[in-house]
């Protein structure tokens, strides 16, 4: 098995046979990185630059450690650190780095759709790390990893989504995701942060209630509140969040079974997740973090022109 | 098509080499055996078992080797990926690596490449089903061979096994 795509834009573009093999080769990289030795010289002849228009500590240090781990040579590119303060446009600024002779692009960008117009116009496999509120693709595919990991499978698996859905690009490419590899989805949170064409859109559920959708579903990922894309008042405090959508310990040993907490991180500890919750037994977040080496690995490796041909 | 190991042939041959394995490295203690994915497995597991016969089980470390991150030829489109699992440290051990045909010898260099990032073997060995000399690649020899045979590069060795193909047989085509 191949990928039927060349850059790894959203979770929309891919089919589900490709979702199976990037989760499957993803598992063998996780062996990899328990050996004494975690590195493997699959990729040395690749070069690969991480181009980082917007702040990031996980994406970017797992990207990379996925890159080393993989013996690709990197290059780092921070926007703040560079000519794109001088004006110089986006396609210039990725075909002078092109120009260099770099194969892949791993990019964050703060417009959606960035990467999207990057793969027309430039003839590297792109590989998108968060556009905007579009998607964030391989935070998608490390959380099902990390909930297949646990459960077994995807397949019937009810998955709460909760928090802050309008901002988030984790949560629509998690929606696409368990869609297609056949989870059921329910979306939580207050009524302005979640889009009125959602529960159609997708064939979701909505749910305003935290305690309903909690006994309702096996995992319940939560999301960070982005207070850096609040610019309107659509919940009136932190605190009021907190005590209407906030995930406590309380809560959580109310209902009548032991379901399993993720977040993407960075947690705003105290707002949508407890400190007791978050480093409670229950909770997977460093495991995803752990995981998410792994599938980025799998990614870049499938993208490079790894796995085999159908013949 | 000409058959190169019928069923009973076979396993006479894998008991050789079973016992051959076990004069060098009497007991196990400080051995290690590793089969090489995918199709090596098959006859690591029949090793195995006939070791099992003369050797207490829990003496038997086994494991299993994926090299495809190590291929020269990784990026091609031409391997899919398989289980590794060598639960076990390496470390001043002696190793047998196990494979079903020996043929350019690119297969156990990369199997080479991928063992030394699990530790430093004290001794790495090579037992080998088939070898096809005369068609080396690079410079390997195997330490345990079942037959040797001449072949050219037109033509393939099979080797089929019951739990996966239904038979026991080595065929040249």
């Amino acid at each position: 098995m191949q990928l039927s795509t060349k850059h790894l834009l959203g979770i929309r573009d891919l089919k589900s046979s490709d979702i199976q093999l990037i989760l499957d080769t993803a598992s063998q990289f996780k062996e990899v990185l328990q050996r004494p030795i975690k590195k493997v010289p699959t990729l040395r002849d690749v070069t690969i630059v991480n181009l980082f228009f917007e702040n990031s500590t996980r994406t970017r240090i797992s990207f990379e450690l996925a890159e080393k781990r993989l013996s690709a040579d990197t290059i780092n590119f921070t926007a703040s650190a560079s000519s794109v303060s001088k004006g110089e446009s986006l396609l210039d600024t990725v075909n002078n780095i092109l120009s260099m002779k770099v194969d892949m692009v791993v990019m964050r960008h703060s417009a959606s759709g960035a990467p999207h117009f990057l793969a027309k116009h430039i003839p590297a496999a792109i590989v998108n790390a968060g556009d905007g509120i579009n998607e964030h693709p391989t935070q998608a595919l490390l959380d099902a990893f990390s909930i297949s990991e646990k459960l077994g499978t995807l397949q019937g698996k009810k998955i709460a989504i909760i928090g802050d859905i309008m901002h988030s690009r984790v949560a629509l490419s998690n929606i696409y995701l368990l869609k297609k590899m056949g989870a059921e989805v329910t979306v939580a949170g207050p009524p302005t942060l979640i889009p009125k064409y959602m529960k159609d859109a997708f064939d979701i559920n909505v749910e305003y209630d935290l305690k309903k959708v909690l006994e309702w579903c096996d995992v319940a990922n939560v999301l960070r509140i982005q207070l850096e894309r609040q610019n309107q008042v659509l919940f009136s405090s932190l605190r009021e969040y907190s005590l209407a959508y906030g995930v406590n310990k309380k809560l959580l040993d109310s209902l009548n079974k032991e379901i399993i907490i993720m977040h993407p991180g960075p947690i705003n500890r105290g707002v949508e997740l407890d400190s007791d919750v978050a480093d409670s037994k229950q909770s997977i977040i460093l495991q995803q973090v752990e995981n998410g080496v792994a599938v980025r690995m799998a990614v870049l490796y499938l993208l490079a022109g790894g796995g085999a041909n159908q013949n | 098509m000409k058959t190169i190991l019928n069923e009973q042939q076979l396993a006479i041959t894998i008991q050789r080499l079973s016992n051959q394995l076990l004069e060098n490295h009497l007991s196990l203690t400080d051995t290690v055996l590793i089969g090489i994915q995918p199709r090596g497995i098959y006859f690591s597991d029949r090793i195995v078992k006939e070791i099992a016969k003369q050797v207490a089980p829990e003496n038997i470390r086994y494991g299993k080797l994926d090299i495809t991150f190590y291929r020269d030829d990784v990026r091609k489109g031409l391997h899919t990926l398989n289980k590794t699992d060598i639960p076990f440290s390496i470390e001043n051990k002696k190793v047998v690596l196990i494979d079903d045909v020996l043929y350019t010898g690119r297969t156990i260099r990369a199997a080479l490449d991928a063992l030394l990032d699990f530790g430093r073997p004290e001794k790495v060995e090579l037992c080998i089903l088939i070898d096809r000399r005369f068609s080396r690649q690079l410079p390997i020899q195997a330490d345990y061979t079942g037959r040797s045979i001449d072949s050219i590069i037109s033509q393939k060795v099979k080797v089929y096994w019951k739990e996966k193909d239904g038979k026991d047989e080595v065929e040249l085509f």
